[in-house]
């Protein structure tokens, strides 16, 4: 070839791979563009593919107006809808309602005592019916049929209630779920105004449901919803199939978004260890069950960059019950407050970067938190530094209950049983006899609540339903969640002071009008019920999520903490 | 040693006075099952091993308190000790990568402290295995008593009356073996481990050792009163207790000089077989947290708590397991020899000695 030709070749060459670049490159980087046509790419790009779960063991039934564990709430998310909902968000955002099959928020009337919401148009639930303002009545009134753990604590405020609560059978709810067909709304009507009505309209035991779905718990055989994805199939010993709703068409980013798999499963039956050896492995994408504790520096270290960690409005606590000896005793029950080296249960749970210590009953950041700590070394800086174990013999020889029997009841998991073991340890050395008893998971939250199991001492935890106060410090220490003789009484410690508890109520009642008055009151009432030491507080955790290296877009939502169906797998 | 040897040929009578003098009446059964028993090799050996288990346990209290300077009961999740001039703490949280977790101890090799290192509530493993051992031979020793005892008393009852006491032990017996051994006790300790049990003057508190002892040692009680039962039968039609009936021995008598003294090798043979058994189900029961109860420790609820952390110290598991492996093999392997001692059969080779 002559040296033309050579230099033909050339340029040719040039820009043929210069063509081959250009058409082979990459999406372009999240940043760059117009927002609509990136959410577009990414969603062409990564949209599809199987997401692996995996867990211990199934949460129970899957019915969503009856289920009350996280494990289903975090996946309800894809599957139902309520009226409104909480944002699809990160960070504070996560906390915000917003209206989902309501077209808007609803017009308030009556002093808040009247909510009218207007129905959105043309959503099908995933058998292909069209929604109505009929499966709305419907879906308030099943609350009550099927009997929802939530019925009398969050739906006790609209009208007709306290007869469906009385006979659930025949709940109609009349006058208090009024549908209006021909305007497409139905109006909600309160007993009294609820500051905290629309977080409860939000939650999965307020979703809407076909009108003719069974008023019994569904146990195995998943309802219709309105979400993005349905149930496909659910064998409890085995596994969860989730699959794309044929009939969804995405109507609020910020209540019910498109997903990014087309299929979710999550496997039942593998230990916690196994779980992080499957998600190390690339063999599942992320494990629901927290790393076992001997894991947590390999994966911290090894596997950090699939590692998320995030705070939750959440305790860990020992509710100390004051109706019977020993801990009827205030002075026994400040002085196990005051013994507890919280730093060391820290330790136990996965070190500084898991928890933190604390000693008031609302978690840092929550409404109405203010720092406080009287259980401590120096307790003027309101922050928990050192145990006071000088203070807490003292105390302990005031109260008189030294030689006294005592029994710690913790679950059966690693870490509650590792804490219960420290109680029972500082117990023995504050004078009690103290045994532990560590009973199975599945049982243990209902066995402390029973006051005929007679439980002194246990270890549990609490994890906020929606962001307000009162739903730690009224629902766990009001009187009004304190039922002797149920498995169904919140209020472990059996905590019920009058003078306390009118506060709280009063406090509900600015929340309406004044929520930043209503939070400096139950900063006042966190302060009083933390005084009079019903619970031991122990620690706030932190949330860790362990993913697969090929799981991507993951993000925490504060209320359903980690979005399944916003991350992608490929 | 040659002056030993001649000392001891000299003392021999038979060697001493080989022709004229009278020859010792042969030894009796005990002493020539016992000159066999002593001569075996493995159950010397094996038994020297379990001596020295029980010995090393027996001074956990010593240990813990003038060696190790640490009580193996309570939580030291704060704790430090020195090693080498360094200190560090028995709890240590990650510093790599993200800092999550801590991990105990391990293991020091140094009898001053933390020799196996530390479980996840920073208490120092090989003293809380010097208690468990004493705490998990306790009970295996103690409830094969009570069950050996109770097996005699059924299984002598049963074989030598016959009649109705024996229909009736041997159907009760049945019942119980009609279970799967393991289930039985594992039931039997869900049901009574949380309760406090009074029968008549004996009250056992919740919690106690005594409720694992006495689970155990019934459970087994068919296993050894049934051949116990069997082999009366077959001396109760023996020549020579029909003799001693013809010859209008009371019954008492017959029992006392002519079953008892029979039974007796059998228990005898099962005493070790029993200890090696007990343990192990003792064990298993302590490690699904219905034996032993917390803070006690016993093998079985060391190997529970390393359960937590096989991945980063596994010596926590694995050193009371291997404890437990060793004292049963030691037990199985002196009571093959005490077995084969006392067996009649071998009686042949016990007169060519």
């Amino acid at each position: 070839m002559k040296r033309a030709q050579w230099l033909g070749v050339a340029v040719v060459a040039i820009i043929v791979v210069a063509a081959g670049a250009y058409f082979m490159r990459k999406p372009p980087e999240p940043g760059g563009g117009t927002p609509a046509p990136q959410e577009a790419a990414k969603a062409v790009e990564h949209r599809g593919g199987t997401m692996r779960l995996v867990a211990v063991g199934a949460g129970g039934t899957i019915d969503p107006q009856i289920n009350y564990t996280l494990q289903y709430w975090q996946l309800y998310q894809g599957l139902y809808d309520g009226l409104l909902n909480f944002k699809k968000g990160v960070g504070e955002e996560g906390f915000k309602v917003v209206p989902d099959l309501a077209e808007d928020m609803p017009q308030v009337a009556d002093d808040g005592k009247t909510l009218i919401f207007k129905i959105r148009k043309g959503i099908k639930f995933s058998n292909g019916q069209d929604l109505t303002t009929k499966d709305v009545v419907a879906s308030f009134q099943r609350i009550f049929k099927v009997s929802s753990p939530t019925a009398g604590g969050f739906y006790s405020g609209i009208v007709g209630a306290d007869k469906c609560l009385a006979e659930p059978a025949s709940c109609t709810l009349e006058g208090g779920v009024v549908a209006d067909e021909a305007a497409n709304t139905v109006t909600l009507h309160l007993t009294q105004p609820d500051a905290e009505i629309y977080y409860k309209l939000a939650v999965p035991h307020a979703v809407i449901l076909p009108a003719d779905s069974p008023a019994k718990d569904v146990g195995t055989t998943a309802l219709p919803g309105t979400g993005a994805y349905m149930v496909e199939s659910y064998d409890p010993n085995k596994q969860l199939k989730i699959v794309r709703n044929p009939h969804f068409k995405e109507w609020s980013k910020d209540a019910q978004p498109d997903g990014y798999p087309d299929v979710v499963v999550m496997d039942f039956g593998l230990t916690d260890e196994a779980e992080v050896t499957a998600v190390a492995n690339d063999q599942a994408d992320w494990a629901f069950d927290p790393p076992p504790a001997d894991r947590l520096a390999e994966i911290g270290t090894k596997y950090k960059d699939q590692v998320h960690v995030t705070p939750l409005t959440a305790m860990w606590y020992a509710p100390m019950n004051v109706n019977i000896p020993p801990f009827n005793n205030e002075k026994a029950r400040q002085a196990v407050s005051y013994a507890i080296d919280r730093a060391a249960l820290v330790k136990l749970f996965g070190g500084d970067v898991l928890a933190s210590p604390v000693c008031q009953i609302l978690p840092p950041g929550f409404p109405g938190h203010v720092d406080y700590c009287p259980f401590t070394k120096n307790p003027e800086a309101n922050k928990w530094s050192a145990p006071d174990m000088d203070k807490a013999k003292a105390l302990m020889q005031e109260s008189g209950q030294i030689g006294q029997p005592v029994t710690v009841i913790s679950e059966d998991s690693a870490v509650s049983k590792s804490v219960g073991t420290y109680l029972q340890s500082v117990l023995n050395e504050l004078g009690f006899k103290a045994e532990l008893k560590p009973i199975s998971s599945n049982i243990q939250f209902t066995y402390i609540q029973n006051t005929n199991n007679k439980v002194q001492i246990s270890v549990t935890q609490w994890y906020q339903d929606y962001p307000a106060a009162s739903d730690f410090l009224n629902i766990l220490f009001g009187c009004d969640s304190f039922h002797e003789g149920s498995d169904s009484s919140v209020n472990i410690a059996g905590f019920c002071d009058k003078e306390i508890d009118a506060k709280m109520k009063e406090a509900m009642k600015v929340a309406v009008t004044d929520p930043k008055k209503a939070d400096e009151m139950w900063a006042g009432i966190d302060r009083a019920v933390t005084d009079k030491a019903a619970a031991a507080i122990l620690f706030t955790p932190k949330h860790v999520d362990f993913v697969s290296k090929r799981l991507g877009n993951f993000q925490f939502n504060p209320q359903f903490y980690f979005m399944v169906y916003q991350a992608w797998v490929q | 040693m040659a002056a030993s040897e001649t000392s001891i040929a000299g003392n021999d009578p038979r060697q001493a006075d080989p022709v004229g003098a009278k020859r010792r009446p042969a030894a009796g059964p005990w002493a020539t099952a016992f000159r066999k028993l002593v001569h075996d090799k493995a159950a010397m050996a094996a038994l020297l091993v379990f001596i020295l288990i029980v010995i090393g346990c027996s001074f956990a209290s010593y240990y813990a308190s003038h060696v190790a300077h640490t009580f193996p009961f309570s939580s030291n999740l704060q704790g430090k000790i020195v090693i080498d001039g360094v200190e560090q703490q028995i709890i240590a949280p990650s510093t790599e990568g993200l800092g999550l977790g801590s991990t105990p101890i391990g293991p020091t090799w140094k009898l001053q402290g933390y020799f196996l290192g530390a479980d996840d509530q920073g208490r120092d493993v090989f003293a809380r295995m010097l208690y468990g051992g004493l705490n998990s031979l306790w009970i295996a020793s103690a409830s094969t008593v009570i069950c050996l005892l109770f097996a005699a008393v059924l299984g002598v009852t049963a074989g030598f009356f016959g009649g109705v006491a024996d229909a009736a032990i041997s159907r009760i017996m049945d019942v119980i073996w009609a279970f799967p051994i393991f289930l039985l006790a594992i039931s039997l300790s869900i049901v009574l481990i949380n309760s406090s049990i009074n029968i008549g003057p004996i009250v056992i508190r919740a919690g106690s050792l005594w409720l694992p002892i006495f689970i155990i040692g019934i459970v087994y009680v068919p296993y050894v009163a049934r051949p116990i039962r069997g082999q009366v039968l077959s001396l109760k039609n023996s020549e020579f207790v029909l003799a001693a009936v013809g010859l209008g021995v009371p019954s008492h008598r017959i029992l006392w000089k002519d079953i008892l003294p029979n039974v007796a090798t059998t228990l005898i043979v099962f005493v070790p077989l029993m200890m090696a058994l007990n343990m192990v189900t003792e064990s298993a029961l302590s490690f699904l947290s219905i034996g032993v109860q917390p803070p006690d420790a016993s093998w079985g609820t060391i190997i529970q708590d390393g359960q937590n952390l096989l991945y980063s110290r596994p010596m926590v598991a694995l050193a009371p397991g291997i404890a437990i492996a060793v004292t049963v093999l030691t037990l199985n392997v002196f009571g093959d020899g005490v077995r084969d001692a006392l067996d009649p059969r071998s009686k042949l080779r016990i007169g060519g000695d």
